[in-house]
């Protein structure tokens, strides 16, 4: 009888179900939809961090931040072009090839006893240090000291050099080119930037490689840098050997680095003996990372210390967009229509109750006990908001594949190792630095495909806040039509 | 059943079984703009079971109250109604329900059927508290609507059906569950006078088979029928002969 009544209750009075599950059905729709982006957007950020931080890390530690000094950054090393540099022309200039290791620009470097404090810090997993260096070549031809004057860098050839260089005044012909070079820790493979890589050709680096001149490179730097297995490359001066090359993860995600060489190596041509950029620190479990963050910071007190969710929030460019996006307005707008359409199925089914007040006074008079109208009024109101509910997951679950047919691509730009302080400006018009700007740019910028999960639990959450949303509803004007006196329903006459 | 020892407590004499109905200083009051509208004032009186009785009075006079408080829709504000033997002042809202389930039986004068189930399933809406096998339900509810001439009309929406056929529905409604009086107020209020005479006729009928009947009419013709008929005015009942 009860189920009967509600079905011809409820095809009687179409508008009404028609309304409240249209409203219900939105706002499912939209829950479901933001919260598959949320999740998308959250699987984009951390693959787009795993890229560059390496899989498994949870903490990185870097050197502290310090303001840019004045005059030589960090990372702008400058060319000292002597007599010997390069061969004299018999037209006056002077053929230059030099090639220079430096420090990462926005790196500074600290002493690599910290991975061993680290290591022996409670909760700890695993920790490798790496060293993040750029390597600058400088090419061509300059003119005469005697032409140019006393300083090298002064004029044209400073600050306003384009990418690859060009003519410059003073009848100077040069390139300058610049790649990203990470010293590994090549012993400690279980946790690092090349973790996430894939290998693509030849092999990594493993201990046997410690203070040989072999280099893994990026698979998207050796093409366009035409490189391949067994190739020779020059980084600061010295020929190193390709051993292997990595891809990163993701559809065309960049590794963290151009180019990856031995730790000890890197050390001794960039004249950083002892000296790392970063620490990747992997905690035992997720539930010591903020234990263990805090017990490192008391540690290493010189030191930046950063989690996963704080290097989160590093990550800049559409995709930070998006998740700024997601979690403002999406949530808000997803509570905003829920909360409509919870209050649209309550008044409606408050006034359904008050224009019904004749029928439920006359199913009063019959016998009916007033749980059973409650039960009538709370069915049919479930019911309307379910099949809300099933409408709307339907309609979310289109929107998620629809979203994902065009799969949007994000670009993600993390701010690697060392927080970018120092040698924001590339100091005062060093020459590698402006170079150094355009290249290793590149190279933080990560691509990440947005693909929204589609996860059982939202379903079942959504099918919940409908049901939720029905019994409320239906509670409330349940109780409305239960309140009513029996003798006072049939007397209002319509 | 709760309800039951209450039964065994407020059956008093061997007489009340016998006493359909048993009003004593009835006094209904109800608050209208602040101002206390006395809707029975002081009424007392016995209506054996197997009466016919109609109801007059001017309108306003209290009979829709009256009605009331026998059908156990209501309680009074003072004075003691008894409605089969219980008195309805001591019970609470679940016990009054069970009276109205299986004892009464309701005729309104708008028929007041629900508009989106069939003759038989408005039917079949009185018994649902009866808490019946579906089969025996469907089948009582046929029964009842064969018993007022609808067997045709029973997959019918009540849009579909005259106004006479509505009551019959009505009356099969309130029929079904076998109750012990039958209380109508202005049955055929709505109705033409030849749908007026075959529903009295129809009431006379039921009567004679021995139900009780109570009913609120302002038409004569109809009063003229009744075993007994009664007059409220004010608030007070008066017997005329
Ligand atoms: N629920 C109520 N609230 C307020 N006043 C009521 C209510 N029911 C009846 N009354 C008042 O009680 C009096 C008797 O009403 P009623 O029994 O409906 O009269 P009748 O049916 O004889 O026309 C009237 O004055 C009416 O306004
Ligand atoms: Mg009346």
């Amino acid at each position: 009888m009860f189920i009967r009544y509600l079905r011809r209750e409820l095809s009687g009075r179409r508008k009404q179900t028609a309304i409240i599950a249209a409203a219900m059905a939105l706002a499912i729709a939209l829950v479901i939809i933001v919260n598959a982006l949320s999740a998308g957007v959250r699987d984009a950020q951390s693959s787009a961090l795993e890229s560059v931080y390496g899989l498994g890390t949870d903490i990185t530690v870097t050197s502290t931040p310090t303001a840019p000094t004045a005059g030589r950054a960090p990372g702008g090393a400058r060319f000292e072009f002597d007599g010997d540099a390069g061969s004299t022309g018999n037209d006056g200039t002077q053929e230059v090839s030099q090639s220079l290791l430096s420090t990462a620009r926005g790196s500074a470097t600290f002493d690599s006893d910290a991975v061993k404090t680290i290591s022996s810090t409670e909760g700890v997993a695993a920790a490798s240090g790496v060293l993040s260096l750029t390597n600058s070549t400088f090419d061509g031809e300059l003119p005469q000291r005697s032409a140019m004057g006393d300083n090298a860098q002064a004029p044209g050839a400073s600050g306003v050099a384009p990418p690859e260089g060009g003519g410059m005044g003073g009848g100077g012909q040069f390139d300058v080119n610049s790649f990203t070079v990470m010293g590994v820790d090549s012993a400690a493979d279980a946790i690092g930037p090349l973790t996430t890589a894939t290998l693509q050709d030849g092999r990594l680096l493993t201990a046997d490689d410690a203070g040989k001149n072999n280099v893994v490179l990026d698979a998207a730097y050796a093409t366009t840098e035409e490189l391949k297995l067994a190739d020779k490359l020059d980084i600061g001066g010295t020929k190193f050997t390709v051993v292997g090359i990595v891809a990163g993860s993701g559809a065309d995600a960049e590794s963290a680095s151009n180019t990856y060489i031995p730790l000890d190596v890197a050390q001794k041509l960039s004249d950083s003996a002892d000296k790392i950029s970063t620490v990747y620190v992997q905690a035992a479990s997720a539930s010591a990372i903020a234990a263990v963050k805090s017990d490192l910071q008391t540690a290493l007190p010189d030191n930046a210390v950063n989690t996963q969710e704080d290097l989160a929030s590093t990550v800049s460019g559409s995709l930070s967009t998006a998740s700024g996006l997601v979690s403002s307005l999406g949530t808000w707008l997803s509570i905003a229509v829920l909360a409509v359409a919870f209050l649209l199925a309550i008044l409606l089914t408050l006034s359904g109750v008050s224009r019904r007040t004749r029928e439920f006074g006359t199913l009063k008079a019959i016998g009916w006990r007033n749980s059973s109208i409650v039960r009538q009024v709370a069915g049919e109101s479930v019911v309307q908001s379910v099949l809300g509910g099933i409408l709307g997951v339907i309609v979310g679950l289109v929107g998620i594949v629809i979203i994902n047919v065009f799969s949007p691509t994000l670009t993600a730009a993390a701010a690697t190792t060392g927080a970018g302080g120092p040698g924001g400006m590339g100091g005062p018009g060093g020459m590698p630095g402006a170079a150094t700007a355009v290249t290793s740019a590149a190279s933080n910028a990560v691509n990440v495909v947005l693909n929204l999960p589609i996860t059982p639990t939202v379903i079942i959450l959504a099918v919940a806040i409908s049901i939720a949303g029905g019994l409320l509803a239906g509670v409330l004007g349940g109780w409305r039509a239960a309140r009513l006196r029996p003798a006072e329903a049939l007397r209002s006459v319509a | 059943m709760s309800e039951l020892t209450q039964t065994d407590t407020t059956i008093t004499t061997s007489q009340d079984i016998t006493m359909m109905f048993r009003l004593e200083a009835v006094k209904k009051s109800y608050l209208q703009k602040g101002r206390t509208v006395h809707a029975l004032n002081g009424v007392d009186l016995e209506i054996p079971a197997g009466q016919l009785v109609a109801i007059q009075g001017p309108t306003g006079g209290g009979k829709s109250t009256m009605l009331q408080m026998l059908g156990a829709l209501d309680r009074p504000t003072s004075g003691t109604v008894s409605v089969g033997g219980k008195a309805i002042s001591t019970l609470g809202d679940g016990a009054l329900a069970d009276i109205r389930a299986h004892d009464i039986g309701f005729v309104f004068q708008h028929y007041n059927l629900i508009p989106t189930l069939s003759a038989q399933e408005n039917v079949e809406m009185g018994l649902a508290p009866l808490k019946l096998p579906a089969e025996e339900r469907a089948m009582r509810a046929a029964a009842a609507l064969a018993s007022v001439g609808l067997v045709e009309r029973a997959t019918h929406l009540p849009g579909e059906l005259s106004g006479g056929q509505q009551q019959r529905v009505a009356i099969a409604r309130a029929l079904a569950k076998n109750p012990k009086a039958l209380l109508a107020d202005e049955p055929t209020g709505n109705l033409d006078e030849a749908t007026r005479d075959e529903i009295m006729e129809l009431f006379v009928q039921l009567w004679r088979e021995g139900l009780t009947i109570v009913m609120v009419t302002h038409d004569s013709a109809v009063a003229a029928r009744a075993q007994r008929r009664l007059r409220i005015k004010d608030g007070k009942i008066t017997e005329q002969v």
